[in-house]
């Protein structure tokens, strides 16, 4: 006997035992509920309709990945076009996306439509098993269990199982040891030290931060005379050797965390200061990073002389010791005490009191 | 022979198999195959198997779709992109950033936007299909708890889908970081924050992850490795066991006609599921193809490269990472020093223990509502969301907050676009989030009960059908009619579940129940999740009402005997005729002449 007979066989069998109700698809019944039947079951010109849909849409997805491979050779990639809502794009990107995008859409409506016309839609039935196993499974389980511990001896040898649990317990050790080197101190350096130095020290020319995205470029070099800066202005600014720190580092570390802010104000206008005369003439230098999470913060408000971080809103008050008038920050800007060196420009008058950027555990013991 | 009652019009069924030449290859390869692997015994078993049919069953495909577009496209974006924070001046095809020194991961993700034929496709497309994956996750997520899907016995796969939630949001995040732009820059800047916030190992947690101080030049192909690599490949191997885990317990269903908890109602894999599914997915991969092809979505060349002193405002994390943003801005300012150690809980509660909760309670909710209700049975039918009057409020409650944090998350936003102050918003917020969830839970649970009682009244009176009828001795009536099969299926598979009795004390030969307090908090809690519930009624009073419903039906036949005479029957709108009644305006005209 074939396959097919086997099926046939089983199924007339089924049949005979079956309800009367229910017919059967396959090998599941047929569920014992009313069913209306479709258009494309009784309208023979309905389910012709249906098939040339069907047909139709895989079709047209051929032709769409014809179009895409036409399009990806014929369209150069700097070309752009004007279409309505969504403004200036990109044309190659534009046809790809719809004509691939058409090419797989149709294949899937394709073949939804297909299920819903033209394959059965009558609802079968299935009985579900209970998830708990027979008894006789149970008790072989068991019985394999109580087998495999007499026979390791896993309960008679004391010595071996708890040396067994002292090894497993231990031999993930090396593989969180060897995650030590995911950074390779410098020597004598530690995280808390790193985090408490800046290159700010007594003497440290200020230079203007223009955006350039290294520092290296010998026009920013020049400093920042505090003529140049009208009341009301703020400038966001850097050491002066923040390129040749980058350069030697490889890494952008020191910028993050010695970015600065000045601001001018009017001298009668500063209520409070983090040092006695830490200002210049007015002007007063704040640490950039937030206190909060480490956002650099640029959104100053020259009346109210507050600075607003961008990212959760954290509102400092510049003129008042940079404490934190609003928001989730718990700390004050750290300010840096500045001055002007013999040629006239800014200078820093002494490193950052504190640690800039965000708390950590072990700041307060610095 | 089989009766073939499902042919089409066509007859297609009729086609004899043995003729088929595609049949008797597909035959043989069937045999070969089975002599090696034994397929056969799989297929026989398998191949018809049945899948109940609902909409809301689609949600989790599309996040299984979506999941392979982001791991086909993914893999395409491998072949160019340069996982490397080494600098180089950029000198491609985007002018505005020539001669700009920047990562080579920012550059070539730059060239894969401007310089590879469909590149920016592709990275569109991913970019929508993982917002898209982790979008119907959540909704996946809320159609399986609301309707008490993760019942006995699918505890473990309720776990494994929470487990996948959150590897999802791992997966967007560090995607999310790669291009090394301003923006995604600032947002590991921000998950510097947060590491530095966890106490006594923050720190050096973070100077581990960065390879040193922030920024360094190592995170960026730190999270490369995640990104490709780790966390893909826990989802793909955890979705193997989320589907395995849907085969072997068979899906499960809404109450319907001939539906019940020991069998499973729908269509068979073959031909009918397999189409429906298989063309779905195509369906998701086209419809992102198109939203890739016609939507911009992360334009990193506006952005600009990272550099840790810069950042753009109004800038906005994916919607997914939105909540933990605006738990961020909403916290109050709170740290402290205890004994010399900074505690950041500004930091720390909104960004670790908050989500820390949060995943925790989804992960253990229905051990505790089991408990809590005392419900060790099987589930394989669904609860209807008002039903379960508490947990679909507590699952509100849980949306609220959520959604609270979430418009948090982008409150200068709203504060730009409406014109208010951003302090009185983020005030409006802080106190919403404590009192909205309560508020949320008791409305929502006063709505299901509500519902309830609705059904109480359909089973016991029919429903109402919105016709008065004028009964012959001047009486007023509504008419009820009996509801269809479906419905009274639909709303008879209510189960009713009895609240746990209170525990003794002690024992009637007086020995001290140690277990009191326990088992008295369970009787409590088990009170609390079912004592408002609305008990379905009695088979019989079922009967009698849908009988009754029959009955007052039966007083119109009359009427619509009259109507069935007209050839042109008119709807009444709530009206009803009577003989001799115009059933038209233009009648009422023709009888006036």
């Amino acid at each position: 006997m074939t396959d097919i007979d086997h099926k046939h066989a089983a199924n007339d069998d089924a049949h005979e035992h079956g309800s009367e109700v229910a017919t059967k698809v396959g090998h599941s019944p047929v569920a014992d509920i009313p069913h209306k039947p479709r258009v494309t079951d009784t309208d023979p010109k309905a389910a012709r309709r249906a098939e040339r849909q069907v047909a139709g849409m895989f079709t047209l997805s051929m032709i769409f990945v014809i179009a895409f491979v036409v399009a990806y050779v014929a369209i150069d990639k700097g070309t752009y076009v004007y279409i309505p809502v969504l403004g200036d794009v990109g044309a190659s990107n534009v046809v790809l996306g719809f004509t691939f995008g058409a090419a797989v859409f149709l294949i899937g409506a394709g073949a939804i439509q297909w299920a819903k016309k033209l394959m059965p839609d009558v609802e079968v039935v299935q009985q579900r098993h209970d998830m708990t196993s027979d008894k006789s499974d149970e008790e072989a389980a068991a019985a394999n269990y109580e087998r495999g511990k007499e026979e390791s001896g896993f309960a008679r040898y004391k010595i071996i199982r708890r040396s067994l649990l002292g090894a497993m317990a231990l031999f993930p050790i090396p593989i969180i040891v060897v995650l030590r080197d995911l950074w390779i101190t410098p020597p004598g350096e530690n995280p808390v030290e790193i985090l408490s130095t800046t290159p700010w020290e007594d003497g440290v020319m200020i230079i203007p931060d223009v955006g350039d995205q290294t520092g290296l470029s010998p026009e920013t070099s020049r400093g920042i005379r505090p003529e140049d800066l009208p009341v009301g202005g703020l400038v966001s600014a850097l050491p002066v050797d923040i390129g040749v720190i980058q350069e030697e580092e490889h890494n952008l570390n020191a910028r993050g965390k010695a970015a600065i802010i000045l601001v001018r104000m009017e001298p009668s206008e500063i209520r409070s200061q983090q040092g006695e005369g830490w200002d210049y003439n007015g002007i007063v230098a704040f640490s950039k990073i937030c206190t909060h999470v480490g956002c650099p913060i640029a959104l100053y408000e020259q009346r109210t002389h507050h600075l607003l971080c961008p990212c959760h809103q954290s509102t400092f008050d510049l003129a008042d010791s940079g404490d934190v008038v609003f928001g989730p920050a718990a700390r004050r800007m750290p300010q840096l005490p500045i001055g002007v060196n013999a040629e006239g420009y800014l200078v820093a008058k002494a490193p950052f009191a504190e640690p800039v950027g965000p708390s950590f555990w072990e700041r307060d013991r610095t | 022979m089989t009766t073939t009652v499902n042919t089409n019009a066509l007859g297609d069924a009729e086609t004899t198999p043995k003729d088929d030449p595609l049949e008797i290859a597909g035959g043989a390869t069937a045999k070969y195959v089975d002599q090696r692997l034994g397929s056969n015994r799989f297929l026989g078993r398998n191949l018809g198997k049945v899948f109940p049919d609902h909409w809301s069953f689609m949600l989790g495909e599309i996040a299984l779709y979506s999941f392979i577009v982001v791991l086909l496209t993914g893999t395409f974006l491998t072949l160019f992109y340069k996982p490397s924070m080494v600098e180089v001046m950029y000198d491609g095809a985007y002018v505005p950033l020539k001669g700009v020194m920047m990562s080579e991961a920012y550059a070539s993700t730059l060239d894969i936007s401007f310089e590879v034929r469909g590149g920016l496709l592709i990275r569109q497309m991913h970019h929508w299909a993982a917002l898209i994956f982790v979008a119907a996750i959540a909704v996946h997520m809320f159609r399986v708890f609301f309707t008490g899907a993760f019942r006995k016995p699918r505890e473990f796969n309720w776990i494994v889908g929470v487990t996948l939630t959150a590897l999802a949001l791992g997966a967007g995040f560090t995607g999310y970081s790669l291009p090394d732009d301003l923006l995604s820059g600032t947002g590991l800047q921000i998950i510097r924050g947060i590491l530095q916030s966890i106490p006594l190992v923050g720190t050096w947690a973070a100077f581990l992850v960065f390879g040193g101080e922030f920024p360094g030049t190592d995170i960026i192909s730190r999270l490369y490795a995640a990104h490709i690599l780790l966390i893909p490949g826990i989802i793909l191997a955890l979705i193997t066991v989320h589907l395995m885990m849907v085969w072997t317990q068979k899906h499960t269903q809404f109450p319907g006609p001939g539906r019940t908890n020991d069998n499973v109602v729908g269509y068979p894999l073959l031909p009918v599921y397999m189409a429906k599914a298989g063309g779905f997915f195509f369906v998701v991969f086209g419809i992102i193809a198109l939203i890739g092809g016609l939507v911009t979505v992360n334009p990193i060349w506006i952005f600009g490269p990272y550099t840790p002193d810069q950042v753009s405002a109004g800038t906005q994390p994916d919607w997914y990472i939105g909540w933990l943003d605006g738990a961020l801005r909403l916290m109050p300012n709170i740290e402290t020093v205890l004994f010399g150690f900074t505690i950041s809980w500004n930091v720390l509660v909104p960004s670790v223990i908050i989500p820390g909760i949060l995943f925790t309670g989804l992960a253990l909710y229905p051990f505790l509502e089991a408990w809590a209700t005392g419900d060790k049975r099987e589930h394989n039918l669904l609860d209807r969301p008002r039903n379960a009057p508490v947990r679909t409020g507590i699952g509100v409650m849980a949306i609220v907050f959520y959604g609270i944090l979430w418009i948090g998350g982008g409150n200068d936003i709203v504060a730009t676009t409406f014109n208010m102050s951003i302090n009185s918003i983020s005030w409006a917020l802080r106190v919403l989030l404590i009192v909205g969830p309560p508020i949320a839970f008791i409305i929502t649970k006063r709505i299901c009960l509500g519902l309830q009682r609705k059904d109480r009244d359909k089973l016991l009176h029919g429903y109402e059908s919105g016709r008065v009828l004028r009964l012959p001795h001047g009486e007023f009536i509504e008419v009820h009619q009996p509801l269809n099969y479906k419905e009274l299926a639909v709303i008879q598979g209510k189960e009713d579940i009895a609240v746990l009795p209170a525990p003794e004390k002690a024992d009637a030969d007086g020995v001290k129940n140690k277990l009191y307090p326990i088992h008295n908090l369970q009787h409590k809690l088990s009170s609390f999740f079912l004592r408002d519930n609305v008990d379905k009624p009695s088979k019989a009073e079922i009967e009698a009402g849908q009988a009754h419903a029959a009955h007052t039906a039966e007083l119109e036949a009359p009427l619509h005997d009259y109507e069935d005479l007209d050839q042109d029957p008119v709807g009444h709108g709530g009206v009803l005729h009577h003989p001799g009644m115009a059933m038209t305006n233009q009648e009422q005209i023709d009888q006036r002449h």
